[in-house]
């Protein structure tokens, strides 16, 4: 008994330590990079940094949870909208709203970055709280169509409220604040928030629910409540990235927003390792690099002196079928359920 | 609002129910068997659509043909795609599958893309579809007439296949149990392919009255159209047939309707089926067919 | 009385799979639910556990009526279960799968847990110790941190059971927690079971057809044959019974 105990206290320990290196080395980097690399490359690295959140906490719902959602492009699209509004001064929106003058209430909404991500984040949340009631309550899997229909109807709602948001025209000019303190600081505490969750009773909560939700109910959990937590949670998160998103690329409108974004966080999560948050952080740097590799697809090509034109949608062809293959074949993608402490762990268990 | 223009309209309502209908069935046939969304069905009545494109405005072939010809190709396509990416993986786990099949839908959608162009065709309607009669001051086209025709004498076809042969009864045993049909001694997997065969058929001609009635073809045309027919299906109650086809006449009619007496709500219109769906969850989840498919898992 | 089953009829559709049935379980006895497959029994754990609602009947744990409530909220009563084919996590050690049913009674607020507030680690170590004497009852510690579904099939059977006393039950449901063991692992358990029951302090109601084992272990057992009682009294007395005995051809030469 009391070599367990120790045992107990070690491994907090441990696990702290590693995690406090961990963390001290991204935000030395974040600092690092910020002021050493050139524009296009910091550029490149603050839109990592945004995936990075989003696929986390998609995985979060999807992956530790293992129930099947396409929110992202929904909940992006709201914290990018909220986000814009807030930040954009009234002058701004007078000047740019073409299409029906904004309402005073759009006009006056008015607040520093951190307010407007704060709310980015929360408002996205409620509205997955909400959503989770007809959704959860029920047995069945309809949080998949109900989230796909969701991502649409924001869209729609985007293009035909002209007076909140401009509509089609989008909403432009918006303040860079975006910077690697900004999306780095918040991919860092995004990523350690979520591995608190996964290792605490919740995430055990969500992995139950995921492995046989029957006998997570036969053991007291109640399943409603652990699916609502993780999508409201995953909701948040994708809310403050679609703010941070809005003040990165400080123009947005709806076409930005579409199922593609959604489907290529599901291809992130999938490679990496469904469940992993590891998995997640490297599927992002592999699909965002190979999504750029890629490009010269959709370009004009010549091979051997045959010329083709220009094919935009190949990339997403040979995307679409690297998903299908790897669901055939490799399902667990690159990490599986681990994480990076749990390919160390391997040596310890073998007596 | 006259009574001869709301005739039109409950016409108008028909048609696109119908369309609707043919396509959620599909849905709802392969949730009833496999508990699977199965998502690239919309995308089973684009390539429905653009087979009957190909043969009439490239082999000019005759509609008739041209419809059976769809019909069977996308038929044998459901079953081709069940075959290597679903049977595969019958016992993995749920999210592995509905993975799977958004994969699915997106390669479709973007091959199209690629090879067809993105770029809306035209499709060749035959010109006597487009006669238009008039009966009481009310007008008709054909195409508006044939649609739910044919979809009522499709979905009587299926009634009849599903309730009184043996492959229908090994289809609806399959919704309640997958082992048992095994022990039948016929094959669940046939079954399946057969689930597929059909739906993609229907599928197939729904994607071609949709080329009739709104007369362009393009590669994503079976995305929002599929995400509406798979409301329909659970609006109607998933896993029924018939409740499949009433599911897809309450969103048509809907749509049509509401427009008509509130044309400013114009660009809302795709909206109404997201928010029956969240109604029938709400306060009737089993659908207004309800039967209970989660049978208890103890 | 610490449960009681009044009345029960259960229906699905047309087939009657229990047909009013009663009977009683004492505290800190261990009582036993035997009859042939597909007689009725894992129905009537699965309405006392909450998963059926009975189409007759009513239930009563400690007095109070719990049919009709929710199955999670039925494990915070104090009964849990254990399932015929093995239900442990996959994904999961064995160690964060008996932490499973400590979940719920651990205090810690989500925002605790993802801030790690001090409260975090003092009910996560509590929690902890409190699995590991579990496992050291059943005698698995070791395996605490390997892969629930790499052990062998008995181990998983003591997860499986660990995993449900984590819940803090007063009373402990078992479905076939013998099948697929030989004779001197049925013994093991047994003894297992007694040593429980008066370690925990617990009631316990299990399904078997093991009639050597039941014989052993129950002091009380109720027979069912096609959803109706056939007998319900002291083991002794079950197996002298006729109806028993007809139902049962041939298991009593092994008692």
């Amino acid at each position: 008994m009391m070599t367990n105990n120790i045992t107990n206290d070690t491994i907090f320990t441990k696990q702290r330590i590693i995690n406090l290196a961990i963390i001290i080395t991204a935000i030395w980097f974040t600092h690092f990079a910020q002021v050493t690399f050139d524009e296009y490359t910091v550029r490149i690295i603050n839109n990592v940094a945004i995936f990075v959140i989003l696929a986390v906490s998609y995985n979060l719902i999807n992956g530790v949870t293992g129930q099947f959602s396409l929110e992202p492009n929904g909940f992006v699209a709201i914290g990018a909208y909220v986000t814009a509004i807030l930040l954009v001064d009234a002058e701004g929106m007078l000047y740019q709203y073409d299409i029906e003058d904004p309402y005073p209430w759009v006009l006056a909404l008015q607040t520093n970055f951190l307010w407007a991500l704060i709310l980015s984040g929360t408002i996205s949340a409620l509205l997955a709280l909400s959503l989770s009631f007809p959704v959860f309550r029920v047995r069945g899997d309809y949080l998949a169509i109900v989230t796909l229909g969701f991502g649409f109807i924001i869209r729609i709602l985007a293009i035909n409220s002209p007076e909140i948001t401009n509509g089609s025209l989008g909403i432009n000019d918006i303040p860079e604040y975006s910077n690697l303190y900004w999306t780095g600081g918040i991919a860092i505490f995004t990523v350690l928030a979520i591995l608190n969750i996964i290792y605490s009773k919740f995430g055990r909560a969500m992995k139950a629910v995921r492995d046989d939700e029957d006998a997570a109910t036969a053991m007291g959990i109640n399943t409603f409540k652990v699916k609502t937590l993780a999508f409201t949670t995953s909701a948040f998160f994708e809310g403050v990235g679609g703010g941070l998103l809005a003040a990165l690329l400080t123009s947005i409108s709806p076409d930005l927003f579409t199922f593609f974004l959604t489907f290529q966080l599901l291809i992130i999560i999938v490679l990496g390792g469904l469940g992993s948050t590891t998995g997640a952080i490297l599927g992002t740097i592999f699909v965002m690099a190979g999504l750029e590799w890629m490009r010269f697809l959709d370009e004009p090509m010549d091979f051997m002196g045959i010329q083709t034109d220009a094919m935009p949608g190949m990339r997403m062809v040979v995307f679409s079928l690297i998903l299908i293959v790897v669901m055939l074949f490799a399902r667990e993608g690159l990490m599986g359920k681990k994480e990076l402490k749990d390919l160390f762990k391997k040596k310890k268990a073998n007596k | 609002m006259d009574i001869l223009i709301f005739m039109q309209q409950m016409v108008n309502g028909f048609s696109l129910g119908s369309m609707y209908a043919l396509i959620a069935i599909g849905y709802t046939m392969v949730y009833g068997v496999l508990r699977l969304i199965n998502f690239a069905h919309g995308d089973i009545m684009m390539v429905g659509a653009f087979l009957g494109y190909t043969f009439m405005e490239i082999f000019g072939l005759s509609f008739p043909v041209t419809v059976l010809l769809a019909v069977v190709i996308s038929g044998l396509f459901g079953m081709f795609m069940d075959r290597i990416a679903y049977k595969p993986l019958r016992e993995a786990p749920k999210i592995s599958l509905l993975i799977t099949a958004i994969g699915i839908s997106f390669f479709l959608e973007n091959a199209f893309t690629v090879f067809a162009g993105g770029v809306p065709r035209a499709f060749p309607v035959p010109e006597y579809m487009e006669n238009i009669f008039n009966v009481a001051g009310v007008t008709f086209s054909v195409a508006s007439i044939m649609v739910p025709i044919v979809t009522l004498v499709l979905l009587l076809g299926i009634l009849y296949v599903l309730y009184k042969t043996k492959y229908g009864m090994a289809i609806r045993a399959l919704s309640f149990d997958i082992k048992t049909v095994n022990l039948m001694g016929i094959d669940a997997n046939t079954i399946i392919g057969l689930v597929f065969a059909l739906g993609s058929g229907l599928a197939a001609v729904g994607g071609i009255f949709w080329a009739v009635n709104y007369p362009s073809v393009e590669p994503m045309m079976g995305v929002l159209v599929g995400l509406k027919a798979f409301a329909a299906a659970v609006v109607g109650g998933i896993g029924s047939v018939t409740g499949a086809v009433l599911g897809g006449f309450i969103i048509g009619f809907t749509e049509v309707v509401v427009i008509a007496f509130f044309p400013e709500m114009g660009g809302y219109k795709d909206a109404f089926a997201f928010i029956f769906l969240i109604l029938v969850l709400l306060f009737k989840p089993t659908g207004i067919m309800g039967e209970d498919l989660e049978k208890s898992r103890f | 009385m610490i449960l009681e089953v009044c009345n029960i009829t259960k229906k699905f559709g047309g087939v009657t799979a229990i047909k009013d049935t009663s009977f009683s379980v004492k505290s800190k006895e261990i009582y036993g639910l035997i009859g042939p497959n597909g007689a009725g029994k894992t129905t009537m754990f699965n309405i006392i556990t909450g998963n059926y609602e009975p189409t007759e009947g009513s239930i009563k744990f400690h007095g109070q009526r719990i049919d009709g409530i929710k199955p999670f909220k039925i494990v915070h009563r104090g009964i849990a279960r254990t399932f015929q084919n093995i239900r442990l996590f996959k994904s999961m050690t064995v160690l964060d799968n008996i932490l499973i049913g400590f979940d719920y009674q651990a205090t810690y607020s989500y925002l605790e847990a993802i801030l790690r507030f001090p409260r975090f680690f003092k009910e996560e170590k509590r929690v902890r110790a409190r699995a590991f004497e579990i496992m050291e009852v059943l005698g698995i510690s070791e395996f605490a941190d390997e892969l629930a579904t790499s052990l062998s099939y008995g181990q998983q059977r003591k997860v499986e059971i660990a995993r449900a006393l984590a819940a803090n039950p007063q009373l402990l449901l078992l479905d076939e927690p013998a099948a697929g063991m030989n004779p001197q692992e049925t013994h093991e358990l047994a003894e297992l079971f007694f040593k429980i029951r008066d370690e925990f302090d617990i009631t316990i109601l299990l399904i078997e057809h093991d009639m050597k084992f039941v014989n052993k272990l129950c002091d009380r057992v109720m027979v069912l044959d096609y959803g109706k009682t056939i007998f319900e009294g002291d083991i002794k007395d079950a197996i002298k019974d006729e109806e028993v005995i007809k139902a049962y051809l041939g298991d009593f030469k092994h008692a």
